[in-house]
């Protein structure tokens, strides 16, 4: 009845084409087609945030995208925030300066949505940046320390001393 | 929470797409567009279309253009390019007013205010400011094209008068009257969720700063958005809308139901107090607007 659908993206900078079924929703197709396992899948119906992936630079909901839809998108999953030299992107290096996770599953989305947030918005306040984050949950840090990093991730990125932050 | 098996389909053209949705018409076609309200439904198994007609790679439908007669939306525009397109908010400030509170900017990024007009979720707040400001939807079908005002279109919950075999490919939202001041207002069990009442207002002034008109639209009352007029209940000198004549009014327009997120009483109560809320904001922002001179509105009846 579905034949496979053939979809060109680009993930982490690097080209793959697929044959994918029609149903196959980005999340999956990312950490079982392309074993790019950071992307995390939480509640799968678009509520939680943990898929958050960019997609041409925008945060979406990956679970709620369908891959075959995507055909010719940039997508940048939480493998793909990283610095240039394999370690810690500045959004993690605050994560971890801020002691702003603890299981780790809900991660990679806030990751990826404050990685987005951050290039339009270079400077928030404690309450923008909280605004920022409310669509992803936490189960266990709590947003304290996420909002933290929010701001200490800011500093990196401007490659400003540290004021704020943990 | 997998969605079901489909087949897909990725036209170029509009009439492509038309064609294919009428090939399929007895097998459940459906039109993907954003998806951030059919891909959950397909996941959760409350939908099962035989065929997805994918209008994402469609030229020319992702435009959002300001026209003497308000803002045309287009299918593709996605509701984060209409809350930041500073031209529409000129226009019809109501457009970003809503906009900020449909969903989270997550969603915002990929849903599309054309699609969530088609979706017809008696709680989408778009739904209401298309009402609220006389707008209509462009559908192209088999038989060509035809505009529908939001009166007709709302038919229930999840249903309007577009069919199977339609593409929705614009919105337009008309722009208010000069000297009109808008806000818009919502409670939700939590940020970015359904909205358990919301209401958008609309409230204009004449260069007396008199009020003239006063009108809501309020959603999750009601099958559909709700539009209320509050004409009868301004005062003689034009000056105030009596709050007690504007509940009766609201009574009588409005039908909210009980479900685990709020009672109907509940509801009820929140329209009353978030349109008196809203009613305040839109004044405040028409009279600011005729004394500080930044109408956007059209020139008609302008001091």
């Amino acid at each position: 009845m579905t034949t496979p659908v053939s979809v060109s993206l680009v993930v982490n900078g690097v080209r793959h084409e697929l044959e994918l079924p029609a149903r196959r929703l980005l999340s999956d197709a990312l950490r079982h087609d392309l074993r790019l396992t950071g992307t995390h899948v939480g509640c799968e119906h678009g509520v939680c945030g943990a898929c958050t992936v960019l997609v041409d630079g925008r945060p979406m909901r990956s679970c709620l995208l369908f891959a075959v839809s995507l055909d010719g998108a940039e997508i940048t999953t939480v493998e793909g925030c990283q610095a240039p030299d394999g370690g810690m992107g500045p959004v993690q290096q605050a994560f971890h300066e801020c002691h702003a996770l603890q299981c780790g599953f809900c991660t990679p989305g806030f990751i990826t949505t404050i990685t987005a947030y951050l290039d339009d918005n270079p400077d928030p306040t404690r309450d923008e940046a909280r605004e920022a984050i409310s669509g992803n949950l936490c189960r266990c840090t709590g947003y304290v320390n996420i909002v933290s990093a929010v701001e200490r991730a800011a500093e990196l990125i401007g490659d400003r001393p540290g004021t704020g932050g943990a | 929470m997998k969605p079901p098996p489909f087949t897909y389909h990725r036209p170029t053209t509009v009439d492509e797409a038309v064609q294919l949705l009428a090939a399929h018409a007895d097998e459940g076609p459906k039109v993907l567009a954003g998806g951030q309200s059919l891909v959950p439904l397909m996941s959760m198994r409350l939908a099962a279309p035989g065929h997805l007609v994918d209008i994402n790679h469609l030229p020319g439908l992702d435009a959002v253009e300001v026209t003497s007669d308000g803002v045309r939306v287009g299918a593709l525009a996605r509701h984060a390019q209409v809350e930041r397109d500073d031209a529409a908010y000129d226009a019809v400030p109501l457009l970003r007013q809503a906009l900020q509170h449909v969903a989270h900017p997550t969603i915002r990024n990929r849903g599309t205010s054309v699609g969530s007009l088609v979706h017809g979720d008696p709680a989408a707040e778009m739904t209401a400011v298309l009402a609220l400001l006389d707008g209509e939807v462009e559908l192209v079908g088999p038989d060509g094209s035809r505009r529908v005002g939001a009166g007709e279109f709302f038919v229930g919950p999840m249903e309007t008068e577009h069919a199977d075999e339609e593409v929705a490919v614009a919105a337009t939202f008309r722009r208010p009257p000069a000297g009109t001041g808008s806000a818009f207002l919502e409670l939700a069990r939590r940020h970015g969720d359904y909205a358990m009442c919301g209401v958008a207002a609309l409230v204009t002034v004449d260069s007396d700063l008199a009020i003239t008109a006063a009108r809501v639209g309020l959603i999750s009352v009601g099958p559909g958005p709700v539009v209320v007029d509050l004409g009868p209940a301004l005062s003689g000198s034009g000056g105030a809308v009596d709050p007690g004549r504007t509940r009766e009014l609201l009574d009588e327009a409005i039908d909210p139901e009980d479900d685990i997120h709020a009672t109907a009483a509940y509801r009820r109560r929140l329209a009353h107090v978030l349109t008196e809320r809203a009613l305040r904001q839109a004044h405040d922002e028409a009279r600011s607007r005729r004394v500080g001179g930044t109408d956007g509105g059209s020139v008609e009846g302008a001091a």
